[in-house]
């Protein structure tokens, strides 16, 4: 039918463009090859942990760089463990700001930029690449919803 | 988690394989739980190390394998990983979406089987039963040497022991069975059982040994019979094949010692230097009490032809005491069995070992303090090993000189561990690997339901390397790994079983030395704590000991140990090294 061939392309090309824009990786197609019959929802749910997860990691990072004194481990902690939990779904821009984050705040001599400047910089990048890729695939849900509504299924 | 008996798995192996997952992320935790049940596992999931210990040690056999994030909140991965080493001896594989040499090398380190990256595929988990499988064969290796020796040991001993005999037969297809179930087809209830019944092993605490001895000299030492003891030692838990088994050592030991002694005649000059060893051992701890249970046996253990019988390495006094005699024989009043000597020729006995012999036949001994320094510096829990490896340090220092200029001397000790070995030879490639034979032995307590054998020296402060030494069979399981070592077998007993360690094997053995002294200490320490409680850490106590040395090794090495950890050991060892 029309509408569903139009959802499928539709879904297709959106997929195709999140992962050559980098927003996804082949991590992202072995979660959707886990998904079956007893497992339909998969992908969204586990999308859904990470969104939960991600939410309470970034909040805590941003406490941490708000202390008077930041405990730059701690800050460390956390972006190793965000950029753990971004490649658990495949995230791959995402990933590569926290492998930055962690570069750059490393670093000891960057001229007039003091750390923890330099960290609330990462921090807003994290951030944003955080909502870029949480936003896309909101929409992918979205459209397989569509799709499935319409009668369709997801192509593989 | 529910092991195999509650949810029998129609599948073979490696499908049903029990995976443990540890990881503080949810996400991480949820994929990796879908893509194990994809691979047709058993998974249990779990966000903390702590409850992980927990849940693996509320049921020791119910999970094959576990899967832990080396970055986690309330633990570091590497400490679990260490902990499950120690405690279960489970094969543990590592994930870290860090993928640095220096971190991959501190999981391989502190024993991690396998080190996986995140993102982690699916085509990775496949084959983790892999991990499983080769500890599994290993285990069995050693069993099935234990086994084959076992079988020699009675051809030698005679058809005057028709009950060794028969139970050797017994034994024999237990574990040949064991082997073909496990070979044939993954079963998990034969998985459970062989797992289970590596638990059920009689540690031949000293007390015991002494109720052996007294009833195998109330008896007549030539009409003595498994049946006649145990009904005069009058323990009730203890089986016929239990004592068999030890009978057999017993025996072996003493025709060992007898031709040691006549060996040493030819090497002369055996120094007593009264009581070195005895030095080198007060500093320790647990040589306070090895001297309290010293005293009490040492009338026993005279007669069995020196302290080396049973407390080689454990006794801190008759440590280098035992382990001479093991080897060497150097004194040869000492090695008459069943006579009651006074504990002062033990005692010399010991102190020349230390250290006179290095230049003879001390390879064993040598070994021996090298062992134990390792083991001791290893564990703060217990005070012995710390004090002990100091000393320890020393005379393996000395030892070692001593050692290297054994060679010229080896030559005559070899050729006598030759003919003794010959005997009992079964397979194994290597022969003059006294060593191994040790080492053998404590896989002996491995093999099957009756462990009765390894039980026997478990316990005992001085048997341990004896018993090695005359188990050559055993040390096939050790020697089959390593052909190469054949070369450096005469040096020592324990430089062969060091090499074949050493050398490449399949099973990834640590340097021998850690393992033996591994074994030693645990043995002795594990003497020492008779009064505990028992509890149920067969495989703890055998990784317990050497925290770095692969999974692979303990499961060799100290298979033996194993049983003589169940009762006693456990507590202490839970105590020092579960503290988080």
């Amino acid at each position: 039918m029309d509408g569903v061939a139009q959802l499928q392309k539709q879904l297709v090309d959106f997929t195709d463009s999140l992962f050559q824009e980098g927003f996804l990786d082949e991590q992202f197609n072995q979660l959707q090859q886990l998904q079956d019959e007893s497992n339909p929802d998969f992908v969204v749910e586990v999308v859904s942990l990470f969104f939960e997860d991600s939410e309470r990691l970034l909040n805590e990072l941003a406490k941490a760089l708000e202390q008077k004194t930041i405990d730059f481990r701690k800050v460390d902690a956390h972006v190793h463990q965000f950029k753990g939990s971004s490649s658990s779904i495949g995230a791959q821009r995402v990933q590569k700001v926290c492998i930055a984050f962690r570069n750059y705040c490393e670093e000891q001599n960057i001229e007039g930029v003091k750390p923890w400047h330099r960290c609330l910089k990462c921090l807003q990048q994290v951030k944003l690449e955080y909502s870029l890729v949480k936003n896309k695939l909101e929409t992918l849900f979205k459209i397989e919803k569509q799709l499935i509504a319409a009668g369709g299924s997801i192509p593989t | 988690m529910e092991n195999g008996f509650s949810s029998p798995r129609s599948e073979s192996f490696p499908a049903g394989l029990r995976v443990l997952v540890v990881d503080d992320d949810p996400t991480w935790l949820k994929i990796l739980e879908k893509m194990l049940k994809k691979c047709s596992y058993e998974v249990t999931i779990c966000g903390l190390a702590r409850e992980a210990l927990k849940l693996l040690r509320e049921r020791k056999d119910g999970y094959d394998i576990v899967i832990s994030d080396v970055n986690m909140p309330d633990m570091d991965g590497f400490k679990l990983l260490e902990h499950v080493g120690l405690e279960m001896d489970l094969p543990v594989i590592m994930m870290s979406v860090d993928g640095e040499t220096s971190r991959v090398m501190k999981g391989v380190q502190h024993g991690a089987c396998d080190y996986l990256l995140k993102p982690i595929r699916m085509k990775e988990l496949r084959n983790i039963w892999q991990h499983v499988f080769r500890k599994k064969i290993h285990e069995i290796r050693d069993i099935e040497h234990h086994e084959s020796f076992e079988g020699i040991r009675l051809s030698i001993n005679g058809s005057e022991f028709s009950d060794d005999c028969i139970m050797f037969s017994g034994e024999d297809l237990t574990s040949f069975k064991k082997r073909k179930d496990f070979q044939n087809k993954y079963d998990e209830r034969d998985y459970g059982d062989h797992s289970s019944t590596k638990k059920h092993r009689v540690v031949w605490s000293v007390d015991l040994h002494q109720k052996f001895v007294k009833a195998v000299n109330q008896i007549g030492f030539d009409k003595v019979g498994p049946k006649k003891i145990l009904d005069l030692m009058n323990v009730p838990w203890l089986t016929r094949e239990n004592v068999a088994s030890h009978l057999q050592k017993y025996r072996l030991y003493l025709i060992r010692l007898q031709k040691e002694n006549d060996l040493k005649a030819s090497f002369g000059g055996i120094k007593h230097s009264d009581v070195p060893s005895k030095d080198t051992s007060g500093g320790f701890g647990l040589q306070s009490s090895i001297h309290t249970n010293q005293n009490d046996v040492a009338n026993d253990r005279d007669q069995f032809s020196g302290s080396n019988f049973y407390g080689q390495d454990l006794d801190a006094k008759n440590h280098d005491g035992d382990r001479e005699e093991i080897v060497l024989e150097p004194k040869p009043d000492s090695k008459k069995p069943l006579t009651a000597d006074v504990p002062d020729p033990q005692d010399t006995r010991c102190s020349q070992m230390s250290f006179d012999h290095s230049s003879a036949s001390l390879g064993s001994d040598v070994n021996y303090t090298e062992f134990d320094c390792s083991i001791p510096k290893q564990y703060p829990w217990s005070e012995c090993p710390e004090v002990q490896s100091k000393q320890e340090h020393k005379l393996l220092l000395q030892l070692e000189d001593g050692f290297s200029q054994q060679l010229p001397c080896v030559p005559q000790h070899y050729i006598e561990i030759d003919q003794l070995q010959s005997g009992r030879d079964i397979s194994s490639p290597i022969k003059n690997e006294p060593v191994l034979v040790r080492c053998k032995s404590h896989r002996e307590s491995h093999i099957s339901p009756k462990e009765t054998a390894i039980d026997d020296f478990s316990v005992q402060p001085k048997s341990l390397t004896a018993y090695h030494q005359s188990f050559e069979p055993s040390s096939t399981a050790i020697s089959s790994m390593k052909p190469q070592a054949v070369d450096l077998s005469c040096i020592t007993d324990l430089e062969s079983c060091q090499r074949n360690l050493i050398s490449p094997t399949d099973s990834t053995f640590p340097p021998f030395n850690e393992d033996l002294t591994v074994c030693w200490l645990q043995g002795d320490f594990l003497n020492k704590n008779f009064g505990l409680p028992n509890m149920e850490f067969a495989d703890y106590s055998d990784h317990g000991f050497v925290a770095d040395i692969p999974v692979h090794l303990y499961d060799t090495l100290t298979s033996d140990y194993e049983c003589p950890y169940d009762p006693t050991e456990y507590p202490i060892v839970d105590q020092g090294l579960f503290i988080l």
